[in-house]
């Protein structure tokens, strides 16, 4: 079906695409089409391969296995870097301009027109002229880092353009943008597709995807799962595609007569400025509580304050009816707090430095008298924790950096339970884990509420929140909606993106997808604001 | 807290599958990466002059590596917890000087001091003094955190311009006995730097390998957040290495001290760069997290043979600049490979 194009050829079209990184395979053959002028999405979960689809078709990864051609022609030589920039052109996720340098110079960076000399003149009127032609606003003598995040973009988008292709690769450009910053974002886009622009749209928020594109490709666990038109496309069929129907039926609601126990873990209006309003929450022995929401939602600060690195502006955390003093990370992991960082490789491991250390660095007051650690319960202690954990190791002494992310992750996860928590707080447990790990991760969370501990779940990954008892959607820093177990995936997505929630705020639908993720940096979100758009504490 | 702690039972049925024992990996021979090296450099030495393998001969070369490897010890605790410090140098320096200033006599000596405190107090002034340069450096760069390659660069110049200035750039050769009795004094015919020096590297050698705040060392040079969200104290516990570098860095001032009978007035000037070289070449990460005190130690002894060997070949004085240089490149690049571990 992908490769039949109409009359003209297809903008790109790839095929039979096989790419790995070591044992993990991050696309098996996926395949690909963007017709000429299209607007063309391309969605999936985490880790179902879009990224790495992204790198192959800007020539920045070269596949293992497949064929990639633009408007017919096979693709430029692997490494011929202007060949592939006329080809294709993108805006990457993380921005990648220098932020010391003014536009002018970011624009032609690199390629900085005339002879050895730079005419600045010549450069600035240059660059004058190429914003105009895509009519962005911005002075080519200022610097990027005075620009805002969505001028930046426009600067990104006018640079990736003007080298001459006619296809745009937009890697999940609204993670950066606030509300009336992606509604002119899109507009511009709306104007380059009239001149006959292709895109391939990356987003996670199916709402964007409604609004702007003609047709939408689905991706999931590195392989192709469906193209089809957006209009006429229903939510729940997309979101089918994206979860898979064998997770569906998977999902069961969780035993709903369950002994109710005292609560182990409750916080009073905790608050921090700027990343969550006043929380009130209550965490049951043998309940898992999911905080379902993006990243920088206020879900991830909810997490660290909890595991007291971050200090709250107000409120109280107690654990088993005790207070626990906020703000500081012994006392709670003395406290039972045990906690699962949302990244791994930033605040989980110490890469250069053995499992088994890495395993036990909660709980080195216990392995041994007078403050030592007696090396040989250490590696007891992590024998025991590889097992119990299924962690694939060639022993205790390897180094963690050795081991797949999805074995790392279960490290990180060993560390936080070492100490035999009352209380599991886990931010995004499963993030950039293979499918396997994935159900291995969720299944030890499970098993920690079912011996009688709390745990809760920070993550907007559906998978995450399924095992969970109750689900509560955060959305800009408040609890919009809960869910008892047994919820529909759209319900829960919608109330993730801040759309309509059981009773939540009732914001037109276009506008419905808010999210301006990093509420902590940036201006208040720029919609009058209605219940769940506000990203801070009265 | 001696309680033993026991994962929870996670374990599930069919996951219980046996483990291989772990082998021994070439991560266990990284230490002893340096030990032919010394070897080799031994055959050399005893080739080049038979001076060489004579008992007197050998303690010169450890007692002079005492000093160099006091410092290495401080230093590499300091970088294995992912900081340096560069005014250890001066601190060997400073610390006597400002002890003595302190309790020799105002009149009747060559060098007039304050005479405000007994001279038995010289010892636990001059190493109180090197307390207070590390808590200095903690101060600069934990609390104002203030970049600390510069910070320390900066603190290493004031207190060598310190110590000039209450020296008035000359020698100190009033040394009371208590303070340079542990310089001199032979213990079973070996000085007692050494012994000293080599218990205080197999004790914190102890302390990183088995005590709690050792290990978390590692994590927190390896990776401070991560150390940080697993509840350990990453200043409180960067603050005590630090100033315990300023202390370790004292007592080779001490040592020196006593070993030459006097202060002079560039003690330890130039040292920094072998102390730096020492411990990267026995395998200290720059990055932090990585490396042992044994290396370390290889690393220290490594560069006093070759020294000692270059002094008994009769190199011309005017090239053992050009040759130290040359030779610690040499180390380096040996070490890189016999280790197979990229030194960033």
């Amino acid at each position: 079906m992908g490769a039949e194009t109409g009359e003209r050829p297809a903008a790109v079209h790839a095929e039979g695409i096989v790419k790995r990184y070591g044992p993990t395979v991050a696309l098996d053959g996926a395949r690909l089409t963007v017709r000429p002028g299209e607007a063309h999405a391309l969605v999936g979960r985490n880790g179902a391969g879009k990224s790495t689809l992204v790198s192959v078709l800007t020539g920045m990864a070269r596949p293992d296995a497949g064929r990639v051609t633009f408007d017919g022609a096979p693709a430029p030589a692997w490494g011929d870097t202007a060949a592939w920039r006329r080809r294709v052109a993108c805006v990457h996720q993380r921005s990648m301009t220098v932020p010391e340098l003014t536009v002018a110079e970011n624009l032609y960076l690199g390629r900085f027109p005339g002879g050895r000399t730079i005419r600045w003149r010549a450069l600035r009127e240059r660059a004058r002229a190429l914003l105009a032609e895509y009519g962005v606003e911005a002075d080519p003598a200022a610097r990027i880092k005075d620009l805002g995040v969505e001028q930046r973009q426009f600067v990104e988008i006018a640079r990736a353009l003007s080298c001459g292709a006619r296809l745009l690769v937009l890697d999940e450009p609204t993670a950066r943008l606030d509300a009336r910053g992606i509604a002119r974002l899109f507009g511009k886009l709306r104007e380059l597709r009239d001149q006959g622009v292709a895109f391939l749209f990356i987003s996670h928020h199916l709402q964007e995807v409604h609004e702007l594109c003609d047709t939408v490709t689905v991706f999931r666990d590195a392989r192709h799962v469906l193209t089809a038109p957006v209009p006429g496309l229903a939510e729940d069929a997309l979101v089918a595609a994206m979860t898979g129907e064998e997770a569906a039926a998977a999902r069961q609601p969780r035993a709903g007569a369950r002994t109710v126990r005292e609560a182990v873990l409750q916080t009073e209006g905790l608050a921090v400025d700027g990343h969550f309003a006043p929380l009130d929450l209550t965490v049951r022995g043998g309940e898992v509580v999911g905080l379902a929401g993006g990243a920088a939602g206020g879900g991830t600060a909810i997490g660290q304050t909890l595991a007291g690195l971050r200090a709250p502006d107000g409120g109280r955390i107690t654990v088993c009816g005790r207070p626990v003093r906020t703000g500081s990370v012994p006392h709670a992991l003395d406290a039972g707090i045990g906690y699962v960082p949302e990244d791994r490789h930033r605040e989980g491991l110490v890469p250069g430095r053995s499992v088994a250390e890495n395993a036990t660095l909660t709980v080195t007051g216990r392995l041994g008298p007078l403050g030592t650690v007696l090396p040989s319960r250490t590696r007891e202690f992590a024998r025991r924790m590889i097992a119990a954990l299924d962690i694939r190791t060639t022993g205790p002494g390897q180094p963690v950096s050795g081991l797949s992310g999805g074995n790392q992750q279960k490290v990180v996860v060993a560390r936080a339970l070492a100490r035999d928590p009352a209380v599991l707080v886990a931010v995004r447990p499963t993030n950039g884990v293979d499918v396997r790990s994935k159900e291995a991760l969720l299944g030890v969370v499970r098993e920690v509420a079912d011996r009688g501990s709390g745990a809760v779940i920070v993550s907007d990954e559906l998978d995450d929140l399924r095992i969970c008892d109750r689900v509560l959607a955060v959305f800009h820093g408040r609890v919009t909606a809960e869910f008892a177990a047994g919820w529909h995936d759209h319900e829960l997505v919608a109330a993730m993106e801040g759309m309509t929630g059981t009773g939540g705020p009732d914001g037109p639908p276009d506008t419905g997808r808010t999210a301006a993720p990093d509420t902590g940096r940036t201006a208040a979100p720029a919609r009058p604001a209605t219940d769940g758009t506000e990203g801070t504490a009265p | 807290m001696t309680e033993t702690a026991s994962p929870p039972a996670t374990r599930r049925p069919g996951t219980a599958a046996p483990r291989r024992r772990p082998r021994v990996g070439p991560g266990r021979w990284r230490d002893l990466s340096l030990v032919p090296v010394i070897f080799v450099l031994g055959v050399i030495g005893f080739i080049v002059s038979p001076a060489f393998l004579t008992g007197d001969n050998l303690i010169g070369v450890v007692q002079q590596s005492t000093e160099l490897g006091l410092l290495v010890l401080g230093e590499a605790l300091i970088l294995i917890s992912g900081r340096m410090d560069l005014s250890l140098e001066s601190t060997i320096g400073l610390a006597p000087v400002l002890a003595l200033w302190l309790v020799t006599p105002a009149h009747g000596a060559r060098f007039a001091g304050l005479g405000l405190l007994p001279s038995w107090t010289a010892v636990p002034l001059c190493l109180a003094v090197g307390a207070a340069v590390g808590a200095t450096n903690g101060f600069l760069i934990l609390t104002l955190r203030v970049n600390g390659f510069i910070a320390t660069l900066g603190m290493l110049t004031m207190l060598r311009g310190l110590q000039v200035g209450i020296s008035e750039g000359r020698s100190i050769g009033d040394v009371p006995d208590s303070f340079a009795y542990l310089g001199k004094a032979d213990w079973l015919g070996i000085p007692a730097a050494v012994w000293i020096c080599l218990a205080l590297f197999a004790l914190g050698g102890a302390a990183l390998g088995c005590l709690r705040h050792g290990r978390a060392l590692y994590a927190v040079g390896g990776n401070p957040e991560a150390a940080r969200a697993a509840g350990i104290r990453v200043d409180r516990l960067t603050w005590t290495v630090l100033t315990l570098g300023g202390v370790l860095a004292a007592f080779a001032g001490i040592l020196y001290t006593g070993h030459y009978g006097a202060v002079s007035a560039s003690q330890g000037n130039g040292w920094i760069f072998q102390v730096f070289a020492a411990a990267v070449i026995g395998g200290i990460g720059l990055k932090g997290g990585r490396g042992t005190l044994f290396g370390a130690l290889t690393g220290v002894l490594t560069l006093q043979l070759v020294i000692n060997v270059m002094t008994l070949a009769g190199v011309p004085p005017l090239w053992t600049q050009f040759l130290n240089g040359l030779i610690i490149i040499i180390a380096l690049v040996i070490s890189r490979f016999t280790s197979g571990e990229k030194q960033d």
